[in-house]
């Protein structure tokens, strides 16, 4: 019973730390941020207003900046459930590209369809392709042994340029440099219809399937054997082996969730935001600030949501602050500055040292009295 | 434990307490607001510019649309807001942001269509300028251009200027808009060049000096002497070829001459940008901003919205007159300029003597 009761006490203030560290991490951020913004000659107070008004002023705007946290969450998953088997999946941004293009093409091709199954098969079908898309690289490092990395990198060039050429040809809106529209019965519900006061924003049920999505990953990661597996390999593929893992197959597997996820997201994208693909110039971006969305959320699933939300309300208010005259270019700074910050973990470096310093203390004037 | 969160917070506090000192001396005194509100009441106008993910500094589009606000700024008095857009499909909460802040939003290029059809809805008592495509909407003011008239006198000039009879032409990517300039420019060459062959590629980007220059010495090694571009900053690479294997370039949006180092730049289609911007800054002002598409700008060659601009003084008197004529021929609408390929296919080459 006591024991039950201090594991139950250590568990809660783990969690605590867990939240607390990161925390203290953004409230410095925002402080060297501030500095910044003053050293440029702006009112720092100016633009954190501009910023959080910007993403949180009222309920449009709130609305955008879940439309971009529901993308996040989905990229950050995407990223941090890959990193939990040790792999580097920079290919999320090519992902999340090809599930938006599969999504378009699955929400345009099938006509009169009920809209329920319509959507779940839009959705489905961005999902599987972003999550093939990945399995080839997990496929390649796990029989061939070529980086992830790189294998990803080159997969996120040939992604957008396939659905570039895509987009242009078969799924060109005529004379239009972006693709046709998704059918009607294809689209994500929007908070719109119902409620009139999120009328301009773009908020839609995927947020509610990013959330789902977010605690189904916490628990096959933390709750089955799959996912025991997963963590496993991540830790230490050789001693993976060893204990009678599979670890080629958890490689492919691994890969193929995580880029389901990205895939998901870009279907999202398609069926909820934008309803259709632009030809693009350069990336997105949703896939390589998932790299930045899964190290501020430490890789976990319930961390992901919460940094996905920081990071919307930063991306949402950073227009606003372009708007109140700070440079964009500073505007990507502090957004810098702050994953700098949590990520380096330099808060809790901090605390170790001078707990470690304090201990040691402790123990020389112990010493000393004996 | 608790010592150590009391001592992060003390930090904190003394940390956030300089950050307060910093802020003291932007407040102004009461003394110099008392001041500014005895000041006559001037009437307020504010505006700002919304970029696509181009943004400015490109040496063309953006930054030509960024002076014409800036003209009117100063003229004004006012100082113009700028956002630039860092994701595609940010357009519509971007242009809210700024007509939340603003009277007149300017979005700078055609990607913003979509955009503009649902802000203008949501902001009716605010005022919008589109450049580069039509929006329908009461109070959004659309301005459009014909490159493709401009761009057939540069090709009139090119090809009369090609000694191996192949010329290029690189554009960025392939829609509509730069379509546009191909079908202009090569209609100009074959009315004035029967023989001339143009080579089209594109780059596929707009921000990539390097490709420009790469799908540039590919097109001089088919022979071409002459080339033309429309793609942005993939074009300084184009004059950056021109430069480096001596053949001519012609530059784009802006009067290019001065991105040559060896004045290799032949002639600019010249894209008036920073008039559209600043006609509709005007029209706001002067209370006659007129929306809706029965009402949208198109600025061509008789409105002087495309023009060629020569400031390497590399194209001849004699060449400048021919390609007058021309110009008077499209003015008069004797030649009616195609703008797609499809209307290429039927242009019949005029030759003017």
């Amino acid at each position: 019973m006591e024991s039950m009761k201090s594991e139950f006490k250590s568990n809660i203030k783990n969690t605590f730390s867990e939240i607390m560290y990161p925390l203290i991490a953004i409230v410095f951020s925002f402080v060297a941020a501030g500095i910044l913004v003053y050293a440029f000659g702006k009112d720092p107070i100016v633009a954190f207003k501009a910023l959080f008004w910007g993403s949180l002023g009222d309920l449009n705007k709130v609305g955008e900046t879940l439309v971009t946290t529901t993308t996040l969450i989905l990229t950050g998953l995407s990223i941090a459930f890959a990193f939990r088997c040790g792999l580097f999946n920079i290919g999320a941004e090519g992902q999340f590209i090809m599930g938006g293009v599969i999504s378009l093409w699955a929400g345009w091709a099938f006509k009169g369809l009920p809209a329920f199954l319509h959507v779940t098969i839009t959705l489905i079908a961005g999902a599987i392709g972003g999550g093939l898309w990945a399995g080839i690289i997990g496929w390649l490092k796990a029989k061939v042994g070529s980086h992830e990395v790189i294998n990803s990198i080159m997969m996120n060039y040939i992604a957008m340029n396939l659905s570039n050429y895509l987009i242009m040809t078969v799924l060109n809106e005529p004379n239009k440099a972006f693709s046709v529209e998704i059918e009607k019965s294809a689209r994500l519900w929007r908070l719109s219809e119902k409620f009139i006061q999120f009328k301009y924003s773009r908020i839609h049920i995927g947020i509610l399937i990013a959330l789902i999505v977010a605690l189904f990953t916490y628990y096959l990661l933390n709750k089955t054997i799959r996912g025991y597996e997963i963590r496993a390999v991540g830790f230490n593929p050789g001693a993976a082996e060893y204990g009678g893992i599979d670890v080629s197959k958890n490689i492919v597997l691994a890969m193929f969730i995580s880029g389901l996820f990205a895939g998901l997201a870009g279907g999202i994208q398609t069926a909820g935001v934008q309803y259709r693909v632009n030809n693009l110039f350069g990336f997105t971006g949703y896939g390589l600030d998932g790299i930045a969305v899964a190290l501020v959320g430490n890789n976990h699933p319930i961390g992901v949501i919460l940094s996905a939300l920081l990071f919307g309300i930063l991306q949402k208010g950073g227009p606003m602050m372009q708007v109140e005259g700070i440079p964009k270019e500073v505007v990507g700074i502090i957004q810098g500055i702050i994953i700098l910050f949590v990520a380096a973990n330099f808060v809790r470096v901090m605390a170790k040292t001078f707990r470690g310093k304090k201990a040691s203390h402790e123990a020389k004037i112990k010493e000393g009295v004996k | 434990m608790s010592k150590r969160f009391l001592c992060l917070l003390l930090a904190l506090v003394m940390v956030l307490a300089l950050f307060a000192g910093c802020t003291k001396p932007e407040t102004p005194d009461p003394e110099d607001e008392g001041e500014i509100s005895t000041e006559p009441e001037v009437p307020a106008y504010s505006f700002g510019m919304v970029t696509d993910v181009g943004g400015i500094g490109d040496k063309s589009f953006n930054d030509s649309a960024w002076a014409g606000i800036e003209k009117a700024g100063s003229e004004l008095g006012v100082e113009p807001k700028l956002l630039q857009s860092t994701k595609q499909d940010d357009y519509p909460p971007n242009l809210g942001n700024m007509a939340q802040s603003v009277d007149l939003t300017l979005a700078v290029g055609f990607l913003f269509e979509d955009a503009m059809n649902t802000t203008a809805d949501q902001y009716p008592d605010k005022y919008f300028g589109l450049i580069d495509e039509v929006v329908d909407k009461p109070n959004v003011m659309s301005v459009t251009f014909k490159e493709h008239e401009g761009s057939f006198l540069v090709g009139v000039i090119a090809g009369l200027t090609t000694k191996s009879n192949v010329i290029g032409f690189v554009g960025g990517m392939d829609f509509p808009v730069i379509n546009r300039f191909e079908a202009g420019f090569i209609a100009g060459v074959k009315s004035a060049n029967p023989k001339a062959k143009v080579i089209v590629n594109y780059t596929g980007a707009f921000d990539d000096p390097d490709k420009g220059k790469e799908v540039a010495l590919t097109q001089f090694q088919q022979k071409a002497d002459v080339i033309f571009h429309a793609s942005g900053a993939c074009g300084i690479g184009v004059i950056m070829a021109a430069d480096e294997k001596d053949f001519w370039a012609i530059g784009v949006d802006m009067d290019q001459a001065a991105e040559s180092t060896k004045n290799k730049v032949l002639c600019s289609m010249i894209k008036r940008v920073d008039v559209a911007t600043y006609t509709v800054i005007q029209s706001y002002v002067n209370n006659d901003f007129k929306g809706g598409a029965a009402n949208a700008l198109e600025l061509g060659l008789k409105e002087d919205g495309v023009g060629v601009g020569d400031g390497g003084n590399n194209v001849s008197a004699e060449l400048s007159a021919i390609a007058d004529k021309y110009k008077e021929a499209i003015n008069d609408g004797t030649i009616v300029v195609p703008s797609t390929r499809e209307e290429l296919e039927e242009f019949e080459p005029v030759e003017i003597e």
